[in-house]
């Protein structure tokens, strides 16, 4: 996993609430074996047209909107727990996902991914949401070590687990701390009662 | 003060606690298959890892193969690729596979209770968020993602954090033509899509306990729905009794101290749950979607809300667009072209006896494609056993053979662009059958009366 840094960049907005991670990568693209290439397909059926031309009024398609930062509306990744959605966001470019609400299963997956999710307030994700829209060129700071996201004068604390923080700054994974208790695990099972 | 269900199965699988509520937790079962797993088994070659506890895996595949045929060659190359990767991987590591033509091949989350792989006080993964399902056992079973199959393969655990309990207690008779499909639509349309999120689900009332295994089962499955971590029902006699003499499931003595055991997980009466709920099995009625997320779920009878309670308009809105739905409509009437009855939801035979039972001496409406798979070989076995398949046949259905099928269009089974599918599969998102789908989510029974109706009527009104 690469090491998560501070972001500072501009943001892509996509205010829709319960975005469904069949969304953000259908399932027909969930053929490959490898991890690569997912970007290609990120929000596929949002971003183009059966014919394979770009829809032109989705945000991704907008020129006017780039950057590492996807802000996004409440209950973001729900459904499937298919990990590709968050390969699929990373690939694509994105470093960061803000919304006021994020689903379990992808948020984990996100931060076994190096893809922060941030999650702030309804009002400040309105208040971002709203100045990203007016002025797309506004700059968003994501300072994982302090946890603050900052943006023109109004910045939020966020929340993320200790351990989870310490895996993103070092770009350390829990494989490389779980195989290290193998001991630990076998007296575990010696122990168990359960069948 | 006394421990929860979900306390005494979670905290019986704690090897360690870690800072920051973060637990090493032991994985019992480890179910994969093969959309999930080929990312995992390159990690641990990547870095030269074996599996730790390889008889602790079990591998079926399901999400790619077809549902005709499948003595054949998959035809579709990337599909086929994916298969052979995961036969490729189990027998590199000699892992338990069920591949295609082996008896026991089948959706993973309906092989795993029927073979007696899914036992109460179990903790189970897999990498496919209806892994809920195995909690109707009173096992700890939930999703996980594709590095979380390599940790679990490379050490049998996780780090995980612990979740929140929720109970939702149902109680009362159930009305006529009610399903435990309808019981689960009800709750998620009550407690919206993202409700359960942070939670763990207990289930429980005298509702609840009067269901059947695969009843429960259906209602476990959906918990992820509505956003929970997974859903769990306490073991009972009809849990025993339908475990007692499954494949590999304890036998004799074994089994009579493991019922010993199970017996002690339940919600002791002085636990407390981080949230309760209560309903009542008379408000619920046969339910159907209208909307793009299972929470948009109504009584079949009444007509689509204006907007949902909480979230933007436009969100709403664009949901209704996708599905061509107006606020305050009712969908009573409306022709439907497909009939979908089968996925890890509803596909299991006491399903399969309830389409027979409604169709049986009737013929499906003209307009509607009416298929059903079997979750599993041991279903569609059962099913040609009891004479379903003739009864079915005789309806106009097409059974077919098992897999996920159009439960989420990664195999040959989906539904075009722009048309209607009543199904009984667990989500309806934009595209899930299909790009373009439109899918309405309902209880097996609700699918039978509308492929012979071949539109969306009220129910209760075709039962004796």
């Amino acid at each position: 996993m690469d090491k998560f840094e501070k972001v500072v960049s501009t943001a892509v907005p996509l205010a829709i609430e319960d975005i469904d991670t069949d969304q953000i990568i259908p399932a027909r693209f969930l053929k490959a074996t490898s991890r690569e290439g997912f970007g290609d397909n990120l929000f596929r059926d949002w971003r183009y047209n059966p014919d394979n031309t770009p829809k032109a009024d989705f945000v991704l398609n907008n020129p006017s909107y780039m950057g590492e930062i996807l802000v996004s509306g409440r209950n973001f990744g729900c459904g499937s727990s298919r990990e590709h959605a968050a390969w699929s966001l990373y690939d694509y470019g994105f470093k960061v996902i803000v919304s006021s609400f994020f689903a379990d299963i992808f948020k984990g997956n996100a931060l076994n991914n190096g893809l922060l999710p941030v999650q702030v307030s309804e009002t400040f994700l309105k208040a971002l949401l709203d100045a990203i829209t007016a002025n797309p060129t506004t700059k968003i700071s994501v300072d994982l070590a302090a946890q603050k996201i900052r943006f023109n004068d109004l910045e939020e604390s966020f929340e993320v687990n200790p351990y989870k923080k310490e895996c993103l700054i070092n770009g350390y994974d829990d494989i490389d701390y779980l195989v290290n208790l193998k001991d630990e695990i076998a007296a575990y099972e010696s122990a168990s009662v359960v069948i | 003060m006394g421990k929860t269900l979900f306390d005494k199965v979670w905290d019986a699988h704690v090897v360690k606690s870690l800072v920051g509520d973060i637990d090493v937790l032991y994985i019992d079962r480890h179910l994969i298959h093969e959309v999930t797993s080929p990312q995992a088994f390159s990690e641990l070659e990547k870095r030269g890892l074996s599996l730790f506890r390889k008889e602790k895996m079990v591998a079926t595949p399901d999400h790619n193969i077809p549902t005709k045929d499948q003595h054949l060659p998959i035809k579709e190359a990337l599909s086929r690729h994916q298969v052979d990767t995961l036969l490729a991987n189990c027998e590199k590591h000699n892992v338990e596979l069920y591949g295609l033509g082996h008896p026991f091949q089948g959706i993973v989350h309906v092989i795993g209770p029927e073979l007696g792989i899914t036992l109460p006080g179990r903790t189970m993964v897999c990498g496919d968020s209806h892994t809920s399902t195995h909690g109707a056992f009173g096992a700890v079973a939930f999703g996980i993602g594709t590095s979380q199959v390599a940790q679990v393969m490379a050490s049998q655990c996780l780090l995980q954090s612990r979740p929140k309990t929720m109970r939702v207690t149902v109680d009362g008779e159930l009305n006529k033509g009610v399903l435990a499909k309808d019981i689960i639509l009800y709750i998620i349309a009550q407690l919206t899509a993202a409700g359960g999120t942070g939670y763990f689900i207990e289930y429980a009332g005298s509702t609840i306990e009067r269901l059947s295994m695969e009843a429960r089962m259906t209602i476990c499955n959906m918990s992820i729905e509505m956003g929970a971590r997974g859903g769990m029902i306490a073991p009972d006699q009809t849990t025993f009794d339908y475990i007692q003499g499954r494949e590999f499931a304890p036998k004799g003595e074994a089994f009579e101290s493991a019922v010993e055991y199970w017996k002690t997980l339940h919600t002791d009466a002085d636990a407390v749950f981080d949230k309760e709920y209560h309903f009542d099995a008379t408000d619920i009625e046969p339910m159907i979607t209208y909307g793009t997320n299972p929470g948009m779920g109504i009584k079949i009878t009444k007509a689509v809300p204006s907007h949902l309670g909480e979230g933007s308009v436009e969100s709403y809105n664009k949901s209704l667009d996708y599905m061509g739905f107006k606020p305050g409509e009712s969908l009573l009437g409306k022709p439907i072209n497909h009939v979908f009855i089968g996925s890890c939801t509803n596909s299991r035979i006491e399903d399969l006896r309830i389409v027979a039972d409604y169709v049986k001496g009737k013929k499906k409406a003209e307009n509607v494609s009416a298929m059903i798979v079997p979750g599993s070989k041991q279903v569609e076995k059962q099913a040609i056993a009891e004479g379903l398949d003739q009864v079915l046949l005789e309806a106009g259905f097409e059974l077919r053979e098992p897999g996920c099928s159009a439960c989420l269009g990664m195999n040959e089974d989906k539904v075009p662009t722009g048309e209607y599918c009543v199904s009984t599969s667990n989500r309806n998102f934009e595209g899930r059958q299909g790009p373009g789908a439109r899918t309405l989510l309902a209880s097996p029974l609700v699918a039978a009366v509308t492929a012979i109706e071949g539109r969306i009527v009220d129910i209760t009104k075709h039962l004796n």
